[in-house]
């Protein structure tokens, strides 16, 4: 596994020695805190009103403010995050540095991971930076924790699941805009998908739902951590990794 | 590619030598391991090229065609990746890293950023890479490509310095390159190779026996009758005066030695007696510019 630190610990250095990772999280960001903030306002005009009208009594922070801050927020990663995985395979396949990559004594599953993991390294530092909002509302004594965790359970799985994505479309693409719009564009699709259920009421409907990235991510913003969920992520994750690996393994058995 | 066949033994130093888009880099690939062969194995160290690819991996540095290293890392940084993924332990990384650079001579740019450092400096980290962790065997696919003159004689130079101490195989289209540096030649064309021998041995083979410069006050027509009555001597071609006399001699020194006593016996002055042998230029010319005979020939044998 020595390799695998190797893979992580360059694609890593690579991330923050170049203006991507930055430009990446400065926009997450700033996009955040401005919902977030957005959010946090209209809570407090909403309260405001809701001392004098009986019919709101049911309003808290966890629905106000943080379900539609989780739910925006997997919208701005499913724009950021392919950013981020654009460049892992395609960038040394369009270099040809891949070349000396897979002759030197590396297993292909330690290439794949350790650019996976430093994605998911960047993400997760994207992410924890938005928990800075989370001890505002518990300055401001409004917190919810159950939710805020299973939020950012939820937030953390849709990422690494983007990211999978993201990391089998760039190995299978030279050029890195087209795995950006690509992967854009399936997860997009994927995110989606739930509403085709509207439309069909048949059983393809409630297949397509269950397929939908979105679906999934519904409980976790409402503070449910439901293991169907859990495994949809989880299977989510594996199958794209599980391509990306067979498809950099077909590179070298092609005759 | 087909019927590439060929075998380099320990320490010695191979030239790949064949025009552009003759499959070198192809060969190049197949015996890293990087592309599969369809047919046909390669053998390194007694391992299967394809079946056990990671110790074969283990034992072979590379430096493809355009240098393809990462721009965006620092040269000492590159270095010390290139040996953790080489299996090297953090102690022994250093002191490989250290080795690399001062035997490629990289002091100047340890710590520049790759893609900001010249031409020359980067096919020495090219280089550089392929050494880290002392592989047995050294691949390295046009290694003095595209730079200046001096800077090839200095890659040359540093090529050189390491034969005899590991296998060498290179690859190259520029015909000094594989006399200076190299033991045995393997000529390519259109995916076959089409000779093997040292380089003093193709020349020979070529001219199908040696010949001989011959300069004497002897008039022509007398040298000329006189001569072809010497064993060994095949033919003779008559030149300028300058050039004096060709004479083609089947090989070795006993015919040189028959033909000077002949000239002296015969009351000549002798100026000059010189074997001529074809250079590696001449070689590689004729087997790559003759369009059917070599593959017939090749069969033959």
């Amino acid at each position: 596994m020595g390799n695998f630190w190797a893979i992580f610990k360059r694609e890593l250095t690579v991330y923050f020695t170049s203006p991507m990772a930055y430009a990446v999280l400065v926009i997450f960001l700033l996009i955040a805190g401005y919902l977030f903030a957005s959010s946090v306002s209209y809570y407090a005009v909403v309260s405001l009103e809701a001392m004098q009208n009986p019919d709101m009594a049911g309003l808290n922070v966890a629905d106000a403010v943080l379900n539609p801050l989780f739910g925006n927020l997997s919208v701005v990663m499913l724009l950021m995050l392919p950013a981020l995985t654009m460049r892992l395979l395609a960038e040394e396949k369009k270099s040809g540095t891949f070349e000396l990559l897979f002759t030197y004594p590396v297993r292909d599953i330690e290439v794949v991971l350790g650019k996976y993991a430093a994605a998911l390294a960047v993400f997760v530092v994207m992410l924890a930076l938005t928990a800075t909002y989370q001890i505002l509302l518990v300055y401001l004594g409004k917190s919810a924790a159950g939710v805020a965790v299973s939020g950012y359970l939820g937030l953390f799985l849709a990422g690494a699941a983007f990211l999978a994505l993201g990391l089998l479309v760039s190995a299978l693409s030279e050029n890195q805009i087209v795995a950006a719009v690509v992967t854009f564009g399936c997860l997009l699709l994927l995110y989606l998908l739930g509403w085709a259920s509207n439309m069909i009421k048949s059983d393809l409907g409630s297949v397509l739902t269950h397929l939908s990235l979105m679906e999934h991510f519904r409980n976790f913003s409402h503070g449910v951590v439901d293991t169907v969920d859990l495994v949809y992520y989880a299977c989510f994750i594996f199958f794209f990794i599980f391509l990306s690996l067979r498809t950099l393994e077909s590179k070298r058995w092609r005759g | 590619m087909k019927d590439v066949s060929f075998a380099v033994a320990d320490g010695e130093t191979l030239g790949f030598l064949g025009p552009n888009g003759a499959g070198k880099t192809t060969t190049m690939r197949i015996l890293t391991g990087f592309f599969p062969p369809t047919s046909g194995t390669v053998k390194i160290g007694g391992l299967d090229v394809f079946e056990e690819s990671l110790a074969v991996r283990r034992m072979i540095g590379y430096l493809p065609e355009n240098v393809p290293i990462y721009g965006d890392m620092p040269v000492n940084d590159y270095l010390d990746f290139v040996a953790e993924v080489k299996g090297l332990d953090r102690g022994a990384r250093k002191k490989a890293v250290g080795e690399v650079v001062e035997s490629c001579g990289l002091e100047p740019v340890e710590g520049r950023m790759i893609k900001r450092i010249s031409k020359g400096f980067r096919q020495r980290v090219g280089l550089a890479q392929a050494l880290v962790g002392d592989p047995k065997l050294l691949i390295l696919d046009e290694p003095t490509i595209g730079l200046d003159p001096q800077q090839i004689s200095e890659i040359r130079s540093l090529i050189r310095g390491f034969s005899g101490k590991k296998t060498i195989i290179l690859s190259t289209h520029i015909l000094p390159e594989v006399s200076m540096t190299c033991d045995r030649v393997a000529i390519i064309r259109d995916g076959r190779v089409i000779a093997t021998g040292t380089p003093e041995e193709l020349s020979a083979e070529m001219s199908g026996g040696s010949r001989l410069r011959l300069r004497t006050n002897g008039s022509a027509g007398a040298v000329k009758e006189r001569l072809s009555k010497v064993a060994g001597v095949l033919g003779l071609e008559s030149g300028s005066a300058q050039s004096g006399l060709m004479v083609k001699v089947e090989r070795g020194d006993a015919v040189q030695a028959r033909v000077a006593a002949a000239v002296v016996q015969s009351g000549w002055d002798l100026y000059e007696l010189s074997p001529i042998t074809a250079s590696l230029e001449d070689v590689f010319l004729e087997l790559v510019t003759r369009e059917s005979g070599p593959s017939e020939e090749e069969e033959a044998e």
